[in-house]
């Protein structure tokens, strides 16, 4: 019946190959050019014939043919499908963008459907036989060669060739399949003819192993045949070394499954006890409670554990202050941000390489100076990839105000500064109009003065350049201020 | 003890790492073996070359390298007190067999695990030696992916990020005091660390160097991990929490959850029941909605009453019924980000219908088209000739939709 209606269409083209593309190109240019409409056209696969368009008249070479690149790869997939009318559908694609260019980006056409829907079997057959390829070994040595039987659905041996030729470059392979084989030796890729299952070499001994290997990755007790199925489907398995022990795994899997919750809980291994021992000794219980810590490194490390507030949850780590503990001055910050959580110090991000320079530009030698925080856990919200910082609250800052006392207490500074409002609040036991009270030093009960500025990360977050300038340029005052302070 | 044949080490040391979920082999750099003249590539995608009747594919050579361990977790098969039968595999049969398998196209490369014996140190160096060898001499193209020990020497990991193409560190458990109960020895301060350590080395890599402007190799496939779940009583809403916690602190590519699967010779302070498979699907479907949907993690489970996932439908609808005041969204005019909400399209079909609103208005009948079942999409969108009235706020959708999703799976 087809066959009757190709020969009355007004035009035959002959190509070359099930996969001859550049012959249908060829053709459809002709055509197209001289207006012959799809319906006036059959394709036939005719690989003894040569020059496959000869019936066809001349290309117009004043004709307007302009197709979208995108269209021109999308057919070189397509042209790999089994479907026998591959060929002039595609064509009618072609016929039909002349007048609708805009024909591709129309998903919901049931062409572009049934291009999409081609398109995707033709690669799934490309990835399929990417993963589903089984080379046996023979010969050894200088003759060790591998070669594989493979049934693809599609035409698609020659498109995939290249990708084994990149994985199995230092290897002699062969892939066989019903319509084309192909054979690197090392340096160069043949195509050759079809070929019979039976020409390719029988099991060799790394499948055993294989098998070993299927049988025990297997999880009885997660048993999910449809999922299996749905990305190894059966017409696959005959290929498939492994695949002959799947209907036993299955059938067996309650049973393993069963036997696994039924066995009781046993005793411990006989080694057990030994490698306890010697491992995980039980600490000796100690009545005495952790001397109270009298220097910086030992507060450092019982600050390590601190619980005093819900903060350590999300944070990697303590971020603890830094810095000789005889300064004469400390620097108190908010909170540690993204950086100083991870690398567990405070001031190395973004503000700190801002509060750096300017403590450089200021003659204050960070090395000399005390730099912590009033939170020691980073707060923050979780957006995808990235941590907003958020305030911490004045709980947490209450809670942990105990870790900044004792540094206060141990490091003894004459000058404290207060890096923003937090910070301020912590030092002063209540919130204080930072941006008012700048430039201020506020004497506390207890007789420690407290400089009053901004936190360098505000400097950062303004946009304008010349704004910015002008912030760094009144922060580096502040810190000049500081740094006659200190002395004083 | 009786000689082991590397057919009985394989059985052993297969079984071993069954729990272990991971099993990509993508998202690495692009490598082929045309230059080295070597075996191996890796082309972004990675390759599923079989499946198990489990459901699970199998992409990579999955093993431990020995199943000895000083530790004793009790959710693990391997823990010191356990009776399971334990082998050791050496370096030299691992970059064989992985050889082997690969030159048959069994695998895509190799996922490397090992319990802990003796020391940290002398695992993980074992481990970065077998990664060396595949790399250097047998001049192996294919995926490394290599579990770390957090204890393990800096040096090591340095070295192990050179070779592998992902570092992963399990977190075990979502809570710290969840690890603490079941794995005793195992520090979660100690794996925060390594964690942070691994996401600033990578990171300081992929910078490109002063003298060469090249970047240097360092895990280019990033770090993962992997999260038992069932195993404690802690809820899908804390699952998540931890996620997003993980994702946003350690930018790690994927966190695994991994349904508490029953063991042999189990300890009684663990369920004696089949795993929650369903459970664990509706947590990969909920990470996805973070991951690649925009939502973020508190507000996938807000409205819910227990914090825990519906089993009975994917979390994007639970999450649409809960917040019929959003919908109906117009896929004609939608902003992407209101589309990517609507339960049953997804971010291809998205896409589709993107381009093709520039060119024509879209009816029900074309999104129907375009997607895979328009009974769930049908209650939460306006397109043109279709409005869907009082039926977004009906109050039998939900079994009116599961029961329309049911009829289609059934023919």
């Amino acid at each position: 019946m087809a066959r009757t209606q190709l020969n009355l269409a007004a035009h035959v083209v002959r190509l070359g190959s099930q996969t001859d593309f550049a012959g249908w190109r060829d053709a459809a240019r002709r055509l197209a050019t001289n207006d012959i409409p799809p319906e006036d056209v059959a394709w036939q696969v005719e690989p003894d014939r040569e020059d496959g368009a000869s019936d066809l008249p001349a290309a117009q070479a004043d004709a307007r043919l302009v197709v979208p690149r995108d269209f021109i790869e999308r057919a070189e997939t397509v042209i790999c499908h089994c479907d026998p009318e591959r060929f002039g559908f595609l064509y009618r694609l072609l016929w039909r963008l002349r007048s609708e260019p805009k024909l591709l980006s129309i998903a919901t056409d049931p062409d572009i459907r049934r291009l999409e829907a081609m398109e995707k079997a033709v690669h799934r057959d490309i990835h399929k036989m990417r993963a589903f390829v089984r080379f046996r070994k023979i010969g050894e040595g200088p003759d060790e060669r591998y070669v594989a039987w493979f049934e693809p659905d599609h035409y698609i041996v020659e498109r995939n060739a290249d990708f084994f030729v990149r994985r199995f470059t230092g290897m002699r392979w062969t892939i066989l399949t019903p319509h084309a084989s192909a054979d690197w030796d090392g340096e160069r890729l043949a195509m050759g003819p079809g070929a019979a299952k039976r020409d390719a070499p029988a099991e060799d001994d790394a499948e055993a192993l294989w098998r070993t290997y299927f049988e025990n990755i297997f999880n009885p007790a997660r048993l999910k045949v449809k999922a299996m199925q749905k990305e190894m489907p059966k017409k696959y398995w005959r290929n498939l070394p492994e695949a002959s022990l799947i209907p036993d795994l299955i059938a067996g899997a309650d049973k393993a499954a069963s036997d696994m919750i039924a066995r009781m809980p046993t005793s411990p291994a006989p080694h057990h006890a030994k490698v306890k021992a010697k491992h995980w000794p039980t600490p000796e219980p100690s009545d005495v409670a952790a001397p109270e810590a009298d220097d910086i490194p030992e507060l450092r490390e019982e600050a390590k554990g601190c619980r005093r507030c819900p903060l350590w949850r999300d944070a990697t780590q303590t971020v603890f202050g830094e810095g000789p503990e005889n300064a004469d001055v400390i620097f108190v910050g908010e909170q540690p941000g993204d950086q100083e959580d991870l690398a567990g110090k405070p001031f190395v991000g973004p503000a700190g390489k801002v509060f750096d320079s300017i403590l450089d530009d200021a003659a204050i030698d960070r090395h000399k100076v005390y730099v912590t925080n009033a939170v020691k856990h980073f707060k923050f919200e979780p957006r995808g990839k990235r941590r907003i910082h958020s305030k911490p609250n004045a709980g947490e800052i209450q809670a942990c105000r105990w870790w900044l006392d004792k540094e206060l207490d141990l490091v003894k500074p004459n000058l404290v500064v207060a890096l923003g409002a937090t910070a301020a609040q912590s030092l002063l036991g209540k919130a204080v109009p930072i941006t008012k009270m700048r430039g201020d030093v506020v004497e506390r009960e207890d007789g420690l003065r407290v400089f009053l500025t901004i936190h360098p990360s505000f400097i950062l977050r303004i946009r304008e350049q010349e704004d910015k300038e002008a912030e760094r340029e009144r922060f580096l005052q502040d810190m000049r201020k500081v740094k006659q302070l200190m002395g004083a | 003890m009786a000689v082991l044949s590397v057919r009985e080490k394989l059985a052993i040391l297969s079984d071993a790492a069954k729990y272990d979920a991971s099993c990509a082999s993508s998202g690495s750099a692009k490598r082929d073996s045309l230059r080295s003249g070597g075996i191996g590539s890796t082309e972004g995608s990675g390759i599923c070359h079989s499946y198990a009747p489990d459901g699970r594919c199998i992409s990579l050579l999955k093993i431990l390298l020995t199943n000895f361990c000083i530790y004793d977790c009790s959710y693990c098969i391997n823990r010191s007190s356990s009776n399971v039968r334990r082998a050791r595999f050496s370096v030299d049969e691992v970059v064989k067999l992985t050889m082997d398998f690969y030159r048959r196209n069994y695998i895509e490369g190799l996922f490397l695990s090992s319990g802990v014996i003796r020391s940290p140190d002398e695992t993980m160096g074992e481990m970065v030696e077998v990664a060396r060898r595949l790399r250097i001499e047998e001049k192996f193209g294919g995926y490394i992916h290599l579990k770390t020990i957090p204890e393990a020497s800096a040096e090591l990991i340095e070295k192990a990020g050179l070779y592998a193409d992902r570092l992963s560190i399990n977190v075990e458990l979502p809570t710290d005091e969840g690890v603490k109960k079941l794995a005793p020895e195992k520090k979660p301060e100690t794996i925060r660390l390594s964690m942070a350590k691994l996401r600033r080395k990578i990171e300081e890599k992929a910078e490109p160097t002063l003298q060469s402007r090249r970047r240097e190799r360092f895990a280019p496939g990033g770090q993962s991990t992997q999260m038992i779940v069932g195993a404690d009583t802690t809820s899908d809403d804390g699952i998540l929490r931890a996620s997003a916690r993980l994702y946003g602190s350690y930018h790690l590519r994927r966190v695994y959850y991994s349904a508490f699967s029953p063991i042999p010779d189990s300890t009684s302070s663990l369920p004696l029941q089949k795993p929650p498979l369903m459970r664990e699907h509706r947590l990969y479907q909920a990470d996805w909605l973070m991951r690649f949907y925009g939502f973020s993690q508190p507000e996938i489970l807000a409205g819910s009453n227990d914090g825990m996932l519906d089993l009975a439908i994917d979390p994007k609808l639970a999450w649409a019924l809960r917040n019929r005041g959003r919908f109906p969204v117009d896929v004609n005019r939608a902003e992407r980000e209101a589309l990517l909400r609507v339960p049953g399209l997804g971010t291809k079909v998205i896409d589709r219908i993107v381009e093709t609103r520039r060119h024509r208005r879209l009816r029900l009948e074309d999104v129907g088209r375009l997607c895979h079942s328009i009974a769930k999409v049908r209650p939460f969108i306006v397109a043109e000739g279709w409005s869907p009235g009082a039926l977004t706020d009906k109050a039998g959708l939900r079994q009116a939709i599961t029961r329309s999703c049911e009829q289609l799976s059934l023919f």
